[in-house]
């Protein structure tokens, strides 16, 4: 599915500091319905951000207008449990073009970069010196270069690197996915594909 | 080179390296479900894409399907929109379908193996996460998401990174009432939720080796939880004999065959791991859950560890037993529960239905329990009523329901009310997994047949 080009985002950012969020409080299973991806971004953090009867949470951090922006900065452990694209989607749609946790669960991790949202792992001491400078001031501007791999508290200068592979790097960077690539070497699969027993 | 069971598996899928990237990574068998795969056969569609191997994938509805009246129009229609999809696009793409109704249909993870269409040193995907189920087989077997099942359909492939490898070593005889959901939730509990993350997990060591085929897909399923993409377990005279005469497995002079490359399917004496792991059997007791992930387990018999003893952060600890309305250091047997959900992709095979009818029979279902019982597919079903299962447990005051995934991810009807306790069999035990404002209590079919007829937690091995 094709989806915007990453390069330089310079944004404000949503604290989120819980360890373990799983993707069922991502998008909890019930709207997982669909047969088309449109609208997950209203479900997003379903069952923390309304009451039963459809008002919003006013504790819930998506619900508090002092904090807003592309970047979602989550605690350790984000995004485990289902392989639920819809997950991904869901922040995507949202508006969110950016996950920075001290660590991701795997599929979450793969389904981000799959669909244009750019996971960022960093260390544990930055992604505290992260929180507190979004509560110190919820304006706080964080930049994530692609590029350069790396990720700066604009306000206060603190920079940390960040890994991605080099091949979804340009996938990122590009628009690309993987369907692009995996089509001109269709030949290449059929000629492997000879070769197995079952 | 010394090569791992992973290595040998992994290393003869690798179509091409990417230098600096992923790998790309043949799939031997694909399976496909209602929730996760409208979407890819519209990217197929808006790319005009064709399936490149029909025969490799097979689709089941399972998610979102009722487990009463199958027979009947499914009533919610965004459900049956999905169902009908799935339906469609097998059709036209020739890919062969168990819809709801079929005499094959049921659980994904549940008819593949029981089909024959899983077999040792497969590479195995779906869009679900407990696919990793099948690596009881030996197979390589993980969850993928729907960007991924549209890359499968469309090139057989998918791009991956190779991950890590992790062994776990159980030696050692397991207590009475100690099952393979034991294990799993014993180990989840000493690596917590993460602590696999980034590795791919052989299981080795008598317990593993003991264990039924239905045990080890127990455990290899759970390997999700502690954040390993995949689990498995060397094949051998005990994987082969279930696979025997199955109805997709290979026959005659090609099953010999095949045996014998299955036999070769086994870690080398001098290969080595990026991480090891021992654990004693005799450590592991009937386990439970008191929290809000899989990894907040313990044995049946402790009490609920302080915030200060577990590992991580103390906010998110207490926020998890404020929903589950539990204190710290309070003991688990005794505490009232509301259901019990026996089923799964985890729990729902004959041998989980045995377990909990040893405990059940002569006994009766305690009144204010609502006990759901899901079998994993028809040919469980099955042999629940042919071995004589369904009597004893319609003589506790039982009812049997119909397959599928049910309570687990409660998509259809079934689900928990808020704030009720549900002992259940299954595998996640998040917020609102079974239900909005759900409380999940994970355990064997042997501690939910204990906590059925009592109506509260109870040591599984009082009763047996």
């Amino acid at each position: 599915m094709a989806y915007d080009k990453f390069n330089i985002l310079k944004s404000t950012a949503v604290p989120l500091p819980l360890e373990n969020v799983d993707t069922d409080q991502i998008i909890p299973a019930r709207f997982l319905k669909a047969t088309k991806r449109e609208g997950f971004g209203d479900n997003l953090f379903r069952d923390w951000r309304y009451n039963n009867d459809n008002t919003p949470k006013e504790s819930f951090v998506l619900n508090n207008p002092i904090y807003s922006g592309k970047i979602l900065v989550g605690g350790k452990n984000f995004g485990s449990g289902s392989s639920r694209e819809h997950a991904a989607w869901a922040v995507y749609d949202y508006g969110f073009r950016c996950v920075v946790s001290s660590f991701f669960a795997d599929i979450f991790r793969n389904n981000c970069l799959n669909v244009g949202v750019l996971p960022v792992q960093v260390s544990a001491e930055f992604s505290e010196k992260i929180f507190n400078a979004i509560y110190d001031d919820p304006n706080t501007e964080i930049e994530v270069n692609l590029p350069n791999q790396t990720i700066t508290i604009l306000s206060t200068g603190a920079q940390e690197s960040f890994e991605i592979n080099s091949y979804k790097k340009e996938n990122m960077l590009n628009g690309f996915d993987d369907i692009d690539y995996l089509q001109n070497i269709k030949g290449e699969i059929e000629t492997f594909a000879e070769g197995l027993l079952l | 080179m010394s090569k791992t069971l992973f290595d040998k598996v992994w290393d003869s899928h690798v179509v091409r390296k990417i230098e600096g990237g992923p790998d790309v990574f043949f799939i031997d068998r694909h399976f496909i479900h209602e929730v996760t795969s409208p979407v890819a056969f519209l990217g197929l569609k808006s790319r005009g894409l064709k399936v490149l191997y029909p025969e490799r994938t097979f689709a089941t509805a399972d998610h979102n399907t009722p487990t009463i009246n199958q027979h009947l129009p499914v009533e919610d229609p965004l459900s049956a929109n999905q169902l009908k999809a799935l339906e469609d696009n097998s059709a036209e793409y020739g890919i062969s379908h168990w819809g709801l109704g079929h005499k094959k249909n049921g659980i994904v993870h549940v008819v593949g193996p029981e089909n024959g269409i899983t077999f040792p040193g497969a590479t195995i995907v779906c869009g679900d996460s407990h696919t990793s189920t099948h690596g009881a087989f030996g197979a390589i077997a993980f969850g993928i998401g729907t960007s991924e099942v549209e890359m499968v359909l469309s090139t057989q492939c998918i791009m991956q990174p190779k991950p890590k490898k992790m062994r776990i070593n159980i030696n050692g005889a397991l207590g009475k009432g100690v099952t393979p959901k034991d294990v799993a939730l014993y180990i989840i509990s000493q690596l917590t939720t993460s602590g696999a993350t980034g590795y791919f997990v052989e299981y080795a060591g008598d317990v593993f080796e003991k264990m039924t085929m239905e045990g080890r897909m127990t455990v290899c399923n759970l390997s999700i939880e502690m954040g390993a993409r995949g689990g498995m377990i060397a094949p051998d005279e005990t994987t082969f004999a279930y696979l025997k005469d199955k109805p997709l497995s290979p026959k005659g002079a090609d099953w010999d065959k095949a045996v014998a490359h299955w036999k070769t399917l086994k870690t080398d004496a001098d290969a080595t791991f990026d991480k090891e792991l021992t654990f004693s059997a005799s450590d592991i007791e009937p386990m439970i859950t008191y929290g809000t992930n899989p990894g907040m387990g313990m044995g049946i018999s402790k009490n609920i560890p302080n915030a200060e003893a577990v590992e991580g952060g103390v906010a998110t600890y207490k926020k998890s037993l404020e929903y589950m309305g539990y204190n710290e250091n309070d003991a688990m047997i005794g505490k009232k529960i509301d259901y019990v959900f026996l089923g799964s992709c985890t729990n729902g095979r004959i041998e989980d239905f045995r377990a909990f009818a040893s405990i059940v029979k002569g006994k009766k279902k305690a009144d204010h329990v609502t006990a759901w019982l899901v079998p994993g597919s028809h040919e469980v079903e099955a042999l629940i009523k042919e071995e004589g299962i369904l009597d004893i447990l319609t003589e506790a005051g039982f009812v049997l329901r119909q397959p599928g995934c049910s309570a687990c991810l409660a998509m259809n009807d079934d689900k928990v009310p808020a704030g009720k306790y549900a002992v259940s069999t299954s595998n996640r035990n998040f917020e609102g997994r079974q239900g909005p404002g759900s409380r999940t209590l994970l355990a064997s079919p042997l501690v939910a047949a204990a906590a059925a007829v009592t109506g509260v937690v109870t040591d599984p091995r009082t009763l047996l």
